[in-house]
């Protein structure tokens, strides 16, 4: 077992840093340096101006000395201009010589300056980062409860009435994705044309103070796309343990339905489950994009639409780090849970 | 020229329709509540040994549920055969289902001729068997055709959806168009947008974008997977590896930063786009060479003419995919030539182009790693170990002894992947990537109407309801197929 985690955090990390890899070279490529100078700078710069932008600025060196750079394997980069101003990656003008570091990446837990918000990317991510947990948090607590009961209720009996309404929701969930069913929930719930005015359209004021008022349609938005398939999952799990040897015996000897189903079935029948949901984790992740953007919730999400449409270079890592690590954990951690809560698979 | 109201003059209608609804949510609730209780139906066992047993509570709301489910479907039917003839007389609705009216004779002649036929139809014949196949199949055609008579044909568009009509900004539906002249259509069936354009005509013009699209970027997906996925299932070692750590870093990225990543003007300057599609297109052709020379090789005589047609005809294909302007990749420093613009069949612009690479790119690793699998479990059987006994190569027992034995679920996954292609082609027109941002596609639209939605929300509902209908059409085909499939 300890082996086997091993292995995993290694290709992990040979996945991330893969990964990361392909994202600096991508937001490295000359027209997105170019546009990222022409913010920073003004729209108007000559190429000349643009080039000489760049390379004071340590854009023009090598990809993967730069990369390195980054990661904190090779020393930052210094200019020392004509006029006698240095820039340097890692320390600016301010900073007494003495405190000046040659390494500021990664490794030594610094990730860099954020070109659109002025500020150090680590607070960033991590402040939005805890936006986006409470609203994961507050998702997942609606939306497994709600996928298991559809699931289980479904699977109970296969082909009775309940289980073909039930599962024509959860089709029709799994069909709607966030953009259409919150364009939706805004327009009947929250605007004036449906006269409903239940919810708040936007999300904002949720970031302080999180009520049922503003907060509920973001959290179902995503929920729903996400409930559809784990209710069709749990569904198949229970209706092949309702069909078991086990449960037909214990049926025989006269066991009461709900005993079978609470205490017999429902223990086996949440492995799947379980799995799928851990998987779902970062499918939620696109639904957390998109929803921020709709309801105005300035997570995670929102960071990364603001992050890639200003080729904001090193929040951009950060936010792909953060993505990937989320992608690779959850696939572990289902990995690692369904060893343990399968006994058949525990045992030998 | 009045505001026209939903229904018309058929609003009497409206009654007898709410009565109805109301009767069926309230019987099928009944119905789930009482399929909590165990029954006990009422048995009787007469003297002469027969039996009979009343159908009880469950059977008498069944029945009630049956006959409302019946009740509303007629009005609704009504609605649209009375709309056919009255046209715009029966409200909205009515116009609506006058301006779709190829789209009904379309839908019509194809389930009259698949239902005559479908003992001999195969695999989509039986589709006709079952309800929910038959539901989900109307509901995709219903927007094939109404994209190909909408978008191409002009059938069904009552007004150009690019021209702003002065006055219509952000009218809500039913309102008479301003200033219309006589061979003009005179509403604006389901209201104006936020830049003064038709949202009806709109609608249907951006149906065609969707079903355009999102057809042949699953088909290259599944091309690409289904190349790349048997020789890594069949094969394994090495090969397998490499190929499944490649498609899990793929998997691993969020697919909107990804998009976000690459659909961008300035990664179509670089080029980048062009590479992967010279890359990814060349799949099929690969695909189609080995399938045939795995098939024919035995008879050089038929293989090689047979290799040379289809081979020329797929290379000029693919070159006239590729090459704009006649230069395959044209950035600002240099340029690489390739079909010359005589030859070239057709142009694609590079917007659409990035677009479908990048959903081809996001699409492919999901498909490789099914049919990995399929091929993992399929390269056990017997049939497999008989073509190796007798000597097959290893392309064709993977291509003609296991792929048609995993068709089943690749079908029914091609179907539910149409549907998540079209979420993806959504995503893309929603965060305004990609597509010009006044083409008409759902996603696109939808983006431009969030904005007024607390105000205006009819310019925004409209794709998004249309979207939700094609998707859970495709996820009723591709459940009405996987019933079918395991039938047999």
């Amino acid at each position: 077992m300890g082996l086997f985690i091993l292995r995993r955090l290694g290709v992990m990390l040979l996945t991330a840093l893969c990964l990361t890899f392909i994202v600096f070279w991508l937001t490295n490529l000359y027209p997105n340096l170019e546009k990222l100078a022409k913010t920073q700078g003004n729209f108007r710069m000559s190429d000349e101006a643009v080039t000489s932008y760049l390379d004071d600025r340590g854009y023009l060196e090598p990809l993967p000395i730069k990369f390195a750079q980054w990661l904190g394997v090779a020393p930052g980069w210094v200019t020392q201009k004509d006029d006698g101003t240095v820039l340097a990656r890692c320390y600016n003008e301010e900073t007494p010589v003495d405190e000046r570091r040659r390494f500021c990446g990664v490794l030594q837990g610094d990730w860099g300056k954020s070109t659109v918000f002025k500020d150090d990317v680590g607070a960033i991510v991590a402040t939005r980062l805890a936006l986006t947990g409470k609203l994961m948090f507050w998702v997942l607590v609606l939306m497994v409860p709600m996928a298991l009961a559809v699931g289980v209720l479904a699977g109970m009996k296969e082909g009775s009435k309940l289980d073909r309404s039930l599962s024509t929701v959860s089709i029709v969930s799994t069909a709607t994705p966030e953009y259409v069913s919150g364009v939706i929930f805004i327009a009947v719930f929250a605007s004036s044309a449906f006269g409903l005015k239940w919810f708040k359209g936007s999300a904002t004021s949720a970031m302080e103070s999180a009520n049922f008022e503003n907060f509920f349609l973001p959290v179902l938005t995503i929920s729903l796309y996400g409930m559809g398939y784990i209710a069709r999952m749990t569904r198949a799990s229970m209706t092949e343990v309702m069909t078991a040897q086990y449960i037909r015996t214990a049926r025989l000897k006269g066991v009461s339905f709900g005993n079978i189903v609470f205490k017999h079935a429902l223990r086996n029948a949440l492995i799947a489950p379980f799995t799928v949901i851990m998987l779902q984790i970062p499918w939620l992740l696109n639904g957390v994009v998109i929803v921020e953007t709709l309801f105005n919730y300035k997570g995670f999400g929102w960071v990364l639409v603001q992050a890639a449409g200003n080729n904001d270079i090193e929040l951009l890592l950060a936010v792909s780090v953060v993505s990937v690590v989320v992608v690779l954990l959850t696939q572990l951690i289902s990995d690692i849970g369904y060893v343990f809560l399968n006994p058949r698979i525990r045992i030998s | 020229m009045e505001h026209l109201t939903w229904t018309g003059a058929l609003s009497p209608l409206n009654l007898f329709l709410a009565l109805a609804v109301a009767v069926l949510v309230i019987a099928i609730v009944a119905q789930i509540l009482v399929s909590f209780a165990p029954s006990d139906d009422g048995r009787a066992v007469y003297a002469d040994g027969s039996m009979a047993a009343d159908r009880g509570l469950s059977g008498f709301i069944g029945m009630i549920v049956h006959y409302a489910l019946i009740v509303t479907l007629a009005i609704a039917l009504l609605y649209a055969v009375a709309g056919i003839f009255m046209g715009t007389d029966a409200g909205i609705i009515g116009g609506m289902a006058q301006q779709l009216l190829p789209v009904w004779i379309a839908l019509i002649v194809t389930y009259a001729l698949s239902i005559t036929f479908k003992r001999k139809l195969g695999l989509y014949g039986k589709l006709f068997d079952s309800t929910v196949g038959m539901i989900g199949f109307g509901l995709v055609m219903f927007w094939v055709y109404a994209g190909f008579f909408g978008g191409v044909l002009d059938m069904i568009t009552t007004h150009d959806t690019l021209s702003q009509y002065s006055g219509m900004k952000n009218k809500s539906p039913g309102t008479p168009l301003r200033g219309a002249e006589a061979g003009d259509f005179q509403w604006f069936l389901l209201g104006g947008d936020n830049l003064a354009r038709d949202v009806f005509s709109r609608l249907f013009d951006g149906a065609w974008v969707v079903v355009k699209i999102a057809p042949f970027a699953t088909l290259f997906a599944f091309m690409v997977g289904i190349t790349l996925g048997l020789p890594a299932g069949y094969y394994g070692g090495r090969l397998d590896t490499i190929l499944s750590f490649l498609a899990n870093l793929i998997l691993a990225f969020p697919v909107i930063l990804l998009f976000y990543l690459l659909v961008t003007p300035e990664i179509v300057q670089t080029g980048i786009p062009n590479y992967m599609a010279l890359v990814l297109f060349v799949f099929p052709l690969v695909f189609l060479a080995i399938l045939l020379n795995a098939r024919f090789y035995t008879q050089p005589s038929f293989r090689t003419p047979l290799l040379i047609v289809v081979l020329g005809v797929g290379a000029w294909l693919y070159l006239s995919l590729v090459s704009t302007d006649g230069a395959i990749v044209a950035t600002p420093t240099y340029a690489i030539p390739g079909l010359p613009a005589m030859l070239d069949g057709f142009d694609i612009d590079p917007n659409l182009l990035v677009v479908f690479v990048s959903v081809v790119f996001v699409n492919a690793p999901t498909v490789f790693r099914i049919v990995r699998g399929l091929a993992l479990d399929i390269k056990t059987r017997d049939y497999v170990a008989a073509a190796q006994t007798r000597g097959e190569g290893p392309w064709y027992i993977m291509l003609w002894e296991i792929l048609p034995n995993a068709r089943g679920p690749l079908i029914v996954d091609f179907c539910l992947r149409i549907g998540y292609t079209t979420i993806l082609l959504g995503t893309l027109g929603f965060f305004g990537l990609g597509l010009a941002s006044e083409s008409p596609d759902w996603g696109t639209t939808i983006n431009a109407g969030r904005r007024l939605l607390s105000i205006y929300p009819h310019a925004a509902i409209a794709p998004a309801v249309s979207l939700l209908t094609l998707v859970l059409g495709l996820n009723l085909l591709a459940d009405g197929l996987r019933e079918e499939s395991l039938r047999d």
